[in-house]
């Protein structure tokens, strides 16, 4: 028989929430029904088959904080009691625990009680727990969850208006959002994307332990990080050489692996074209997560000349008796390229070169205060599984995430046509105005 | 870079995907540093992983590159079901040296097709291409 259990998550990037959760929940193959889901509550009671779905589900959740055992709710404490005692499964539960070590703990979303809290714990004394309080290392720790209502912006709530009680399961991997902090990080650049959404877009690309992971617009490899934190063999590149070698030997890529003690799954950062690829064709890819390049800092590029008649020739052209190309300290001619036509590229790289069912997940920029529809770029063979946007003042981002289906699929597609009406880059310089 | 690197990369010129010859790219032993990162901890359920996914014939050519050729000239196989024998282990164990914890510092790679020279850099290889080959 399955059992009641209570998520309690963080209330930011509510835009992303869901689709981590069902994400996490897809990976580890439980069925949850998300009908009661909401948005704007940090509440989330569902069923699941047992403690152990109830960890694997959010033990690498980032937007939640943790998962308990359901006991009851109220919207005060003695309302709370009486949901406790009243449940079909509270004579069990009782017996369940009765002889464990224990503590108690308070969560406060929105406000903070003035209430005694040890009267507060005395007044489970009908739970009859005989097992020793231990403050350090209890076998069973019982939280109750107090949601507030703030007075004003500025005053926080000092009575209740809701109550959980659970017993702790789980909690969530959101430490890892100070571990991977970028103030932390020795090695991060203007580039650098923030340790929460990319452990989050991490999630929601289902990245796996023993799999492989591409970033191939790498930059300071800061989704590389969050796919090494989640086990997967992680592989970079990037056309700037810059940006890999970072900024000598104490600070760079390699250094970052290091501190985070991930190094055996760091691959390598290739410098290289994703459009001129290297990675050979019968390597499985499960998982392409990446930022692509907006054109901000300066404009996409890829390999081949601009004005191809002022190379002609130039292949033949020697140095000291080496041909040009062909030296250590070669720097081959770029030229510019369309975002439009990158993410065709991409799309059709990820159909290609992920297993079915394999996800791809990276990031679009686009302006908000045009009314003009942002056309998200569709491939015959992916499912657009995801389109989560986070908002700025006059821009916004959108984590695009798809699933590959194979070529039976046939979905839309919009590849090859022009998609976007305005240049990023101008927009973004002129203000958005 | 990682000798493990080595297994996945091909020329990047693309008329070369036509031929068999662009993988895996040839490597000059003796203009080759190599270096090695004993920090790196053996995981065996890291490295039976690794090997579901490597070209054994790639490994053997490049080992053989690099002046190493004590390698067996299949695939270990390797009974995962069970617990791993200690001679499975000692074969992953060998190759979890080989090929994660050593690396190119500086060297140079060869397509065994069009014959371009691709450089490894203070580690990082370097798959750009010059004009008339991209």
């Amino acid at each position: 028989m399955k059992k009641k259990y209570l998520v309690y998550m963080v209330q930011v990037h509510s835009n992303f929430r869901r689709a981590e959760l069902e994400s996490l929940a897809d990976l580890y193959q439980l069925e949850i029904d998300f009908s009661s889901y909401r948005d704007d509550s940090p509440f989330f009671v569902v069923e699941l088959e047992d403690d152990k779905a109830a960890s694997d589900w959010i033990k690498r959740s980032i937007l939640s904080r943790a998962i308990y055992e359901y006991w009851g709710e109220g919207d005060n404490l003695h309302e709370l009691h009486e949901s406790i005692r009243g449940q079909p499964f509270y004579e069990k539960y009782k017996s369940d625990n009765r002889t464990k070590t224990f503590k108690f703990e308070f969560e406060s979303y929105r406000g903070s009680s003035k209430a005694n809290r040890v009267k507060q714990i005395e007044s489970f004394s009908y739970v009859e727990f005989q097992g020793k309080i231990d403050m350090k290392r209890p076998q069973e720790i019982f939280t109750v969850i107090e949601e507030y209502e703030p007075i004003s912006d500025n005053l926080p709530g000092t009575v209740p208006i809701k109550l959980f009680f659970g017993r702790l399961i789980q909690c969530s991997d959101r430490a890892a959002v100070e571990k991977y902090d970028l103030k932390k990080r020795p090695y991060k650049g203007t580039t650098s994307f923030e340790a929460e959404l990319s452990l989050v877009s991490a999630n929601i690309a289902q990245v796996k332990p023993g799999s492989i992971m591409y970033d191939p617009f790498s930059g300071t490899g800061s989704f590389l990080c969050s796919g090494g934190h989640y086990g997967a063999l992680v592989i970079g590149s990037d056309i700037d050489g810059r940006m890999i070698r970072g900024k000598g030997a104490q600070h760079n890529i390699s250094t970052n692996f290091e501190m985070y003690g991930d190094s055996a799954r760091f691959l390598n950062v290739l410098t290289m074209d994703f459009t001129h690829n290297a990675l050979r064709r019968t390597l499985v890819i499960d998982t392409i997560l990446c930022d692509p390049p907006y054109g901000i800092r300066e404009g996409i590029k890829v390999l081949g000349a601009k004005n191809p008649e002022r190379f002609i020739g130039k292949e033949n052209v020697e140095i000291d008796g080496t041909k040009a190309f062909a030296r250590r300290d070669y720097i081959p001619t770029k030229k510019p390229y369309s975002l439009d036509a990158l993410l065709d590229d991409l799309l059709q790289y990820a159909s290609e070169r992920l297993p079915v069912g394999g996800r791809l997940a990276f990031w679009m920029p686009t302006a908000n205060d045009e009314n003009i529809e942002t056309i998200v770029p569709l491939h015959s063979n992916l499912e657009l599984r995801y389109n989560c946007v986070q908002e700025f003042n006059k821009w916004s981002r959108r984590l695009l995430v798809y699933i590959n289906r194979g070529s039976e699929y046939s979905g839309n597609e919009n590849i090859g046509q022009k998609r976007s009406q305005a240049n990023f880059r101008d927009r973004y310089f002129s203000h958005f105005n | 870079m990682k000798i493990l690197t080595t297994n996945f990369l091909k020329c990047a010129v693309k008329a070369c995907d036509k031929s068999n010859d662009n993988f895996p790219l040839r490597y000059s032993g003796s203009e080759c540093e190599l270096v090695q990162d004993p920090s790196i901890e053996f995981n065996e359920e890291f490295m039976t992983n690794i090997m579901d996914r490597i070209d054994w014939d790639a490994v053997l050519s490049v080992a053989g590159d690099l002046g190493n050729t004590n390698l067996p000239s299949t695939k270990p196989l390797l009974n995962t079901a069970e617990q791993l024998s200690e001679d499975d282990l000692a074969v992953l164990r060998d190759l979890h040296v080989l090929l994660v914890q050593t690396s190119i510092k500086e060297g140079t790679m060869t397509c065994r097709n069009c014959g371009h020279v691709y450089y490894i850099k203070n580690s990082i290889p370097n798959l750009l291409l010059p004009p008339h080959l991209a």
